[in-house]
């Protein structure tokens, strides 16, 4: 089956509602994207950024001593973490620059939360020399100061956005504006699987290479598919990358896991499939968190980058279908796992990524030994270390 | 008469060197009573109201009417209220009274309990700026079967088909985008202005209204020597912002829209 379909929509989900402005501008990206993701030229110069540049493929890793102390299913982790800049980001955006060299656009702007995504976006403009501007949330660029210094290292401009909540929505906001402005000469550069039509596919088809290499890897290590994938949901691109190519094998259950924050009986969540309704938030429907007159609700996680009142159509589109499963870790079992997959396996996962872990081991304990669950480290937990060293009161 | 009937006869009959002339104001700033009697005001002057409901994430829009919007949110005005506001007005006029909204307050309302909230309190269209005309029939034909007009937006980067598209579907005139950008007060008009404009014209044969980033009677008499008239918002929001007293802010947006009005005839 293809998704999404001809107007961009995953079921209900998805679409293009943007003003006249931008619509055109989206047709040429998406007139692009199709040209190009087939293009023999395109798909070699992309795979050899991968293999030496990110340092494809990111290994399966069967986490052995996690699984032991665990004592049920086995645990195997795809180590997105191991790529260059440490997250599974990058792989979206080389697979975007490449794209915006073919169009000839040499300005790029990108949106970030916790900074992550203006790190992969800043390298991947310092790798192609393009100009790169990265819009990020005001009170974001104070709680990451150290991404945006990371960010100017790699030529970067980093635009704090002062309007609204002065977080990652807002940069979303002020991204597409300028792109409203100066299509001409700009290529938006959306770092996650959402926003207006062709965004969600274009993210997922460049993430989707983590799915089809943990597909290959698991065939060979353990000789057949796994029970479960698990991996956190915030706007879901390192979730959808390795969900896809799994989609038509229907033994294979998914699991999304979304940040409960201080608890979902609390305001302070981003569980947006879980408590959310439909909607539409920056040009494309999806489950949101919103008010009752339509208004996206604040939404926390100390994972800044699940920090997200909206959600990829795909993922919304897979929970009403049920293809996938979306749970909820709060933020003290995301820190227990973050400590646990340290300590067991000498791998700090990032707090994002440790709400998968967490989820993924709770699973594990409750499956009998000859069960496999593919967790996806989706990044590194360097630039957590000091905020849990600050919980933890060290 | 219907919202419809009322949005054409606003272009209908008009003498063909009387341009049309629309101010947008927005619902609630700085609070709903206030804005009331600026709504009030600029109808004695304009042919055409626009107000537009508060959204937090007003993509369309530039930041003078996005800190508005906020402004609004802030003073807590709910839908309620302004559907009151929009019905205490439709007894005093019967210029056209369109609201600008976007689609998701719609949808969170639910799609007819606001329409028929719309059609009730006298309000004779929307404008849905994140609404495109291809994903529109449904919202359309559950407008139009309440009276209610749907005006479309269409931009220089429109394509000559989707152009056509919107022109079909909208209400009594076609908003044409003036520039590449979001709303705003801009000191110039796009030098492609002319060109769209014409090419807008071959597609359709409805009034073409230009909106977004006119800021003054100069720019009105540039707009409405190549199409049918003009929308001024941001300089109007602008202007009512920075005003300290409310009757100040009143001469001031009276002797603004009669000097537009001029400039439009």
């Amino acid at each position: 089956m293809s998704l999404p379909d001809k107007a961009g929509f995953f079921g209900m989900y998805g679409g293009r509602f943007v003003p006249a402005e931008l619509n055109a501008v989206l047709d040429e990206i998406e007139q692009a994207f199709h040209q190009f993701k087939n293009d023999e030229d395109f798909q070699r110069e992309l795979n050899y950024y991968f293999k030496y540049y990110v340092g494809r493929p990111s290994p399966l890793y069967y986490a052995e001593r996690l699984t032991n102390a665990i004592g049920g299913a086995k645990i195997y982790l795809k180590r997105e973490d191991l790529n260059h800049m440490g997250a599974h980001k990058i792989n979206n955006t080389i697979g975007q620059v490449l794209l915006a060299k073919r169009l000839g656009k040499n300005r790029i702007i990108a949106e970030t939360g916790a900074g992550q995504h203006g790190v992969a976006t800043a390298a991947a403009c310092a790798l192609f020399g393009m100009e790169c501007i990265i819009y990020m949330g005001e009170e974001d660029t104070r709680r990451q100061a150290l991404n945006v210094f990371r960010m100017e290292l790699l030529g970067a401009k980093v635009v704090p956005v002062a309007t609204g909540t002065r977080t990652l929505k807002d940069a979303v906001d002020e991204a597409l504006k300028d792109l409203i402005a100066n299509y001409k000469t700009t290529f938006y550069m959306l770092g996650s699987a959402v926003g207006p039509a062709p965004y969600p596919a274009m993210v997922k088809h460049f993430q989707s290479v983590i799915g089809q290499e943990a597909k290959e890897q698991i065939l060979e290590l353990a000789g057949r598919l796994p029970d479960y994938l698990v991996a956190c949901v915030g706007g879901g691109s390192n979730a959808i990358g390795l969900f896809a190519p799994f989609f038509d094998d229907k033994d294979v259950k998914m699991i999304g896991v979304e940040p409960a924050g201080r608890g979902l009986d609390t305001p302070d969540h981003a569980a947006t499939i879980t408590l959310g309704t439909p909607g539409i938030i920056h040009g494309y429907k999806c489950y949101l968190l919103q008010d009752d007159e339509g208004e996206p609700l604040p939404v926390y996680s100390i994972a800044a980058g699940l920090d997200y009142p909206g959600v990829g159509p795909e993922h919304s589109y897979y929970k009403d279908i049920g293809r996938a499963e979306y749970v909820t870790v709060t933020d003290q079992e995301a820190i227990d796992a973050f400590l646990k997959l340290a300590k067991t396996e000498g791998i700090i996962p990032a707090i994002e990524s440790s709400h998968a872990v967490a989820y993924g081991m709770k699973l594990a304990a409750e499956l009998d030994p000859d069960k496999i669950i593919i967790i996806n480290l989706s990044g590194r937990g360097d630039k957590d270390v000091a905020e849990v060293a600050r919980i933890l009161g060290k | 008469m219907t919202g419809i009937e009322r949005i054409n006869n606003c272009f209908t009959g008009r003498a063909a060197r009387k341009k049309c002339l629309a101010a947008f104001l927005t619902a609630g700033d700085p609070d709903l009573t206030v804005s009331e009697t600026y709504c009030r005001a600029a109808l004695q002057h304009v042919d055409l109201l626009e107000i537009g409901l508060p959204f937090s994430d007003p993509m369309a829009d530039g930041p003078v009417i996005q800190a508005a919007y906020k402004r609004t949110l802030s003073a807590g005005t709910r839908l309620g209220d302004i559907f009151a506001m929009a019905q205490r007005l439709r007894t005093t006029t019967e210029k056209p009274i369109l609201f600008m909204v976007y689609l998701n307050i719609i949808l969170q309302r639910g799609l007819v309990r606001f329409l028929q909230e719309a059609a009730d309190s006298g309000v004779d269209g929307l404008i849905v700026p994140d609404l495109p005309p291809e994903e529109a029939d449904e919202i359309l034909g559950m407008a139009h079967q309440r009276g209610l007009g749907l005006v479309f937006l269409v931009a220089p980067t429109s394509t000559d088909e989707r152009i056509k598209l919107a022109a079909v579907k909208s209400t009594g005139f076609l908003y044409c985008v003036s520039l590449r950008g979001v709303t705003g007060v801009r000191t110039k008009l796009g030098t492609d202005l002319p060109e769209f404009i014409q090419r807008v014209r071959t597609s359709t044969d409805l009034p073409l209204m230009v909106g977004f980033g006119i800021s003054g009677p100069e720019q009105v008499r540039q707009v409405t020597a190549i199409a049918d008239g003009a929308i001024v918002g941001s300089a109007l929001v602008k202007l009512l912002a920075e005003g300290e007293d409310r009757d100040e802010n009143l001469r001031k947006l009276g002797e603004f829209l009669s000097a537009l009005k001029k400039a439009a005839e």
